[in-house]
């Protein structure tokens, strides 16, 4: 079978949830490969790539890497796919690496497609558009198929594979140097998922009506070991920061359940979620167009029905 | 500092978008044409930039004859001059077709500093201004919050999913904005009618230096095979919260197993 690359998504040493997603869909599309690029590597994280199917494990754990901005991943990927000529390359659709994959594509002279959703025999994926609006199927046509595949569209499943570690070695160009990363400053968000690959969100709106309110909304997601969203509203009102928006101007979430509180459904938010698996609302306004894309629908006041969901959810569990 | 910012015509969101069955590429027709919302963010930076450190800033946009609306509400928002990239065999080019072209013209016109949103609301691919760097070889300053130009030096704090980080090079580069960056400011009455009398030069393929066998639909590294538009998602359950709304939900939730 051929060999499909994945490009590991890790944070802190930990393998994160989407490149195991990655590494289930690569398996049947082929033999997977992990890249490991940057610092961090350790028995932990190989035993989880092994665990998930990675035959074989390409290590390029130099700083050089880390410390500058997405170039560098993208000279490691074009050249193991030089050298193991793989039949695709799958990376996550973060903001990051579907830019590792556009300058790669330009690298390896080779079609990218990002968003993905799933992925057929013959490389055909699945896309959908215009805020959930349009689903397509589209290919590459020239080179080495080079994928994003959104987190939560794939469900893991686990098969061991070899995960023989091979280490690479990889000199980064004085090109590739330029724009150089010299602090990373972490905002406190406790212990909650990332927004982008968490498989639950609760998001708040304008009906949470203060920052303080949004403790609310926080107290939901963290019974349900969710991520916190929030929508333009919220956080051009500043009651929430700029990052966790959710919407065209703000990520794009795909999560297995969505929760939306307060949050009317205008199209600007409707653009960042509508394909998430399960939609609920609650919103004190029956005419919300947010109702017409829940499968569960509240109509009713967020600060009574919140707390009381919470409660709920942590008597049940 | 001459200051390029490339924007984007794309179809209102808020009316129905579609892809044409002949060709799979985007109905321009179907929808109103307004420019990119991040684009904004990109042309209010590029002239705040222009404001503190001088120069001179220039629109380049790719697309159709229609997309003269978008140049002209950029030079109506303050920008000098425009560069609008327009020929038939531009038509159906994806992302590598496109950075190949706006790159091209991007060497052509000369830069210090390119400008771009950090995504479209059509495409919504957010690899554009990273395939730019790589094609033009100069350092990518992506997904910016803030941007600092000191002489030659240039930092941006970079968004990232756990905050951001602090990115230097040295200029010429290209930088990419998200929405926090700014307010866009709304053109005065002014404003629009001095764009009218601002140049905007017409590029085609041949102008810019383009090889037409790297553009075009035709000459695409991807293909939309097929497409359907998505079911409508079916009528859910909506209940009235008569004090047990948050109850009913958990209820729900158990039911799908979420609890």
């Amino acid at each position: 079978m051929s060999e499909i690359l994945v490009l590991v998504e890790h944070v802190e040493g930990q393998v994160k949830k989407v490149t195991l997603e990655l590494l289930t869909l690569a398996r049947k599309l082929g033999t997977p490969s992990a890249v490991w690029a940057g610092p961090g590597y350790s028995p932990d994280a190989k035993a989880r790539l092994a665990e998930y199917g990675a035959e074989t494990i390409y290590l390029a754990d130099s700083a050089d890497i880390n410390d500058y901005v997405v170039a560098p991943k993208a000279e490691l990927l074009a050249q193991l796919v030089s050298e193991k000529s793989p039949a695709a390359v799958l990376v996550a659709a973060t903001a990051e690496a579907k830019e590792i994959a556009g300058r790669l594509a330009i690298k390896i002279d080779s079609g990218v497609l990002t968003d993905v959703v799933g992925l057929q025999d013959g490389l055909i994926a699945d896309q959908s558009i215009f805020g959930g609006g349009v689903n397509v199927q589209s290919r590459v046509t020239k080179g080495t198929p080079i994928v994003a595949v959104r987190p939560n569209a794939t469900p893991v499943e686990a098969a061991v594979g070899a995960g023989a570690e091979e280490q690479v070695s990889v000199t980064v160009s004085e090109a590739a140097k330029s724009a150089r990363v010299v602090e990373r400053v972490k905002e406190e968000k406790g212990a909650r998922p990332e927004l982008t690959e968490a498989a639950i969100v609760v998001s708040g709106g304008r009906g949470v009506g203060s920052a303080e309110n949004f403790s609310i909304i926080e107290k939901l997601a963290d019974s349900l070991g969710a991520a916190v969203g929030a929508s333009r509203a919220a956080t051009d009102a500043g009651w929430y920061p700029h990052q966790f928006q959710v919407g065209q101007t703000g990520k794009t979430v795909s999560p297995q359940l969505y929760i939306a509180a307060g949050i009317s459904g205008a199209i600007q938010h409707r653009a960042g979620m509508q394909t998430a698996k399960t939609i609920i609302a609650i919103n004190k306004d029956p005419e919300a167009p947010i109702f017409e894309l829940a499968d569960f629908g509240v109509v009713g006041d967020l600060h009574q029905v919140v707390p009381q969901l919470t409660d709920e959810v942590v008597k049940r569990k | 500092m001459n200051i390029v910012v490339c924007v984007k015509q794309v179809p209102d969101t808020a009316t129905e978008r579609k892809l044409r069955s002949d060709d799979k590429t985007l109905d321009r027709d179907a929808a109103d044409g307004v420019i990119n919302e991040l684009c904004e963010y990109a042309v209010e930076e590029a002239l705040r930039l222009k404001e503190a450190h001088g120069g001179e800033v220039t629109v380049l946009t790719m697309g159709p004859d229609k997309a003269s609306d978008t140049i002209r509400k950029a030079l109506a928002m303050g920008a000098d001059k425009a560069v609008h990239l327009v020929d038939d065999a531009l038509h159906g080019s994806d992302a590598l077709g496109t950075s190949y072209a706006l790159a091209q013209t991007l060497k052509k016109i000369g830069f210090d500093l390119v400008v771009l949103g950090s995504e479209s609301t059509d495409a919504r691919t957010g690899v554009l201004a990273a395939m730019l760097a790589e094609r033009l070889g100069v350092p990518q300053l992506t997904f910016a919050n803030k941007v600092e130009v000191n002489g030659s030096s240039i930092a941006i704090q970079r968004v990232t999913d756990y905050g951001y980080d602090r990115v230097e090079a040295t200029l010429p580069a290209v930088v990419s904005v998200v929405e926090k960056i700014n307010d866009p400011r709304y053109p005065s009455f002014k404003g629009i009618m001095a764009a009218k009398k601002k140049p905007v030069e017409k590029l085609g393929v041949a102008d810019a230096e383009i090889d037409a066998a790297q553009v075009g639909l035709a000459n695409s590294w991807s293909e939309v095979a097929d497409f359907a538009v998505a079911p409508p998602r079916a009528a859910g359950t909506v209940v009235k919260d008569e004090g047990d709304g948050g109850v009913k939900t958990a209820d729900y939730l158990a039911s799908k197993k979420f609890v």
